[in-house]
């Protein structure tokens, strides 16, 4: 990728963080950790990769996207809005009473979100269901969906990850978010779902692994990911969990706990520093 | 009229209304028995086969109603509703997608397979999903008019289908309506509300009673939600006692329903006929008698209950 471009997609991403800590702040909860290890590949592919339109959110042969770990809500409201499917303001409502943007995405009350999710493991499952009816219909969207490492500790998710192999669902990407951090901890030691790549490779899936921060890689494996026929693509992503401000970065702790007043700015300040360096370098 | 079990009317629905290039039926390993295997003989590039994995067959059919398909998921009542409750609570009803539920082998008259496999919550498990339309068809005409009627409507629909085969109580002429109930009967002593197959039990109770000079009101509720509170209202108005009855536990089903709006609108004694334990093995015959799902106990509480007026 041209590194200008890449540079652009930095910088659109940490606006996507900052919006997403500013909802989780202004509501006092969420999930800040896992929405600023996303923020990249969401950014990839809603500026980047997917044919999509924010004015008309439900084109029929648009691509798809389900986010599967729908406690990072955060960071998708943020993609959306800087992407033009609402205001970016509204992120600041965030769970609030009478707001659209639910504490975990909705089908049909946030424009361009394609599945209500939250209950991990059932988002995966759905988003084949989509690429399925690509291929009944003979069309040629494309269906991705973001998982996170702990996700993979849920039973339903191999019942998809036969599925879409079976069914040769070639239309089909997913993003494994390897934090490497669950709620309770280290995945590991909580339940330890590696070799992840091994596993995904074994159930019959075309397996790249990335460094989830890095545009070129990201770009190369979604690119990897179109040629490859005859199987879905599981892209296995090393992230950082709170990528990008220092105190919450590889802390469980950030999981599902909301910055205080303090905490919030120094975040911000953080961002705003990172996204003033990116631009200097344009 | 040949015994026809509505499992086989569900099968035969969906090849009948099947041309639709909207429907797709999926499976979990069960198509001989669930009777979708007449779809995917009929229609076999929209039968999909998720193998024994309810949760993502339930999953997999919400993702197909977001581009515009009619999704079809069938299964057995104890694995769609039971295991399956959470998925079809957040990724069917929550969304309220579009994807119609064939839950086969319900209530005890599954028979030998024994307890493991004879749901007897799933209509309570269901009614607590908001927007989730519920019909359990009485007979082979009715079962498959709910597969029309499930077509049409735009909704999450979860539909309730037997093994055994049971005799007609509509006529050939039948007009089904969602969310109408159906007198089949009309009297003034005492209503017995059924549903499913306990709707011939009620017919036969009403002939018993009628013996003993109790003139009984028998209706059909074959959509338990949206239930039809006007045909319930007038019968505890005008009958002032009524008896239900259902394949299913006391609690959450068809009798839950019926106090729920006789309580609010027109308050009388409601006697609930259904099981309160779990099933066992045996003839179904057998275990309507042990579990108290026959005419002869339907008149023993029509009885009590207008005693209580």
């Amino acid at each position: 990728m041209d590194a200008k471009r890449a540079t652009e997609l930095a910088i659109i991403a940490n606006r996507v963080r900052k919006d997403a800590l500013t909802g989780v702040y202004n509501a006092g909860a969420g999930h800040p950790g896992g929405s600023l290890s996303i923020a990249d590949v969401l950014t990839y592919l809603y500026f980047e990769e997917m044919n999509i339109d924010p004015k008309n959110p439900k084109m029929e042969n648009r691509d798809r996207f389900v986010l599967s770990k729908g406690h990072t809500a955060p960071a998708l409201y943020g993609v959306l809005a800087e992407r033009g499917y609402f205001p970016v303001e509204d992120c600041a409502t965030l769970r609030k009473i009478d707001s659209y943007l639910q504490g975990h995405p909705v089908l049909d009350k946030v424009p361009g979100v394609d599945m209500s999710t939250g209950s991990l493991g059932q988002g995966v499952c759905v988003a084949g269901g989509m690429a399925l009816a690509a291929k009944l219909d003979k069309k040629d969207y494309r269906v991705y969906a973001i998982l996170g490492d702990g996700e993979l500790e849920e039973g339903q998710v191999w019942e998809q990850a036969m599925f879409a192999p079976h069914y040769k669902l070639d239309n089909f990407t997913i993003f494994v978010d390897n934090n490497g951090l669950q709620i309770d901890g280290d995945i590991t030691k909580v339940m330890n779902p590696t070799p992840i790549d091994k596993k995904f490779e074994a159930f019959g899936w075309n397996v790249i692994k990335i460094d989830a921060h890095n545009y070129d890689e990201i770009e190369a494996a979604v690119e990897a990911a179109k040629a490859c026929k005859g199987k879905p693509t599981a892209v296995i992503m090393k992230s950082v969990k709170g990528k990008n401000v220092s105190f919450m970065e590889n802390q469980a702790a950030w999981h599902g706990t909301a910055p205080n007043k303090e905490q919030y700015e120094q975040a911000i300040s953080e961002l705003d520093q990172k996204i003033a360096e990116l631009e200097a370098m344009l | 009229m040949a015994k026809v079990a509505t499992r086989v009317s569900y099968g035969n629905a969906l090849v009948k209304y099947g041309n639709d290039e909207r429907i797709v039926v999926l499976d979990a390993d069960l198509s001989k028995s669930t009777k979708t295997d007449s779809f995917k003989k009929e229609y076999p590039d929209r039968f999909i086969n998720c193998g024994i994995a309810e949760a993502d067959m339930m999953c997999v059919a919400a993702g197909l109603a977001t581009c515009g398909k009619i999704a079809f998921a069938s299964s057995f009542a104890m694995f769609a509703a039971g295991r399956a409750f959470e998925q079809v609570r957040n990724s069917i009803g929550y969304p309220a997608l579009n994807v119609k539920i064939g839950a086969t082998h319900a209530g005890i008259s599954v028979g030998e397979d024994g307890a493991s496999h004879q749901c007897l919550e799933d209509i309570g498990l269901m009614r607590t999903i908001p927007g989730m339309v519920i019909i359990n068809p009485a007979d082979d005409i009715e079962a498959q008019l709910a597969v029309k009627a499930a077509i049409e409507h735009e909704g999450p629909v979860y539909m309730r289908f037997g093994r055994l085969a049971v005799d007609d109580v509509n006529p050939a002429d039948y007009k089904f309506e969602l969310g109408k109930g159906v007198q089949l009967k009309d009297g003034n002593d005492v209503s017995i509300i059924a549903t499913g197959l306990m709707v011939q039990e009620a017919l036969k109770a009403a002939d018993m009673l009628a013996a003993d000079g109790i003139d009984a009101r028998v209706i059909n509720i074959h959509t338990i939600k949206p239930i039809d509170e006007e045909i319930i209202i007038k019968a505890a108005k005008e009958t002032g006692a009524i008896v239900t009855a259902e394949e299913h536990y006391i609690m959450g089903g068809l009798g839950s329903a019926v106090t729920e709006v006789v309580c609010a609108n027109a308050p009388c004694p409601v006697k609930i006929i259904g099981t309160d334990r779990f099933g066992k093995s045996g003839k179904p015959a057998e275990l309507f008698v042990e579990y108290g799902l026959t005419a002869e106990n339907m008149v023993a509480q029509a009885k009590e209950t207008i005693s209580m007026k």
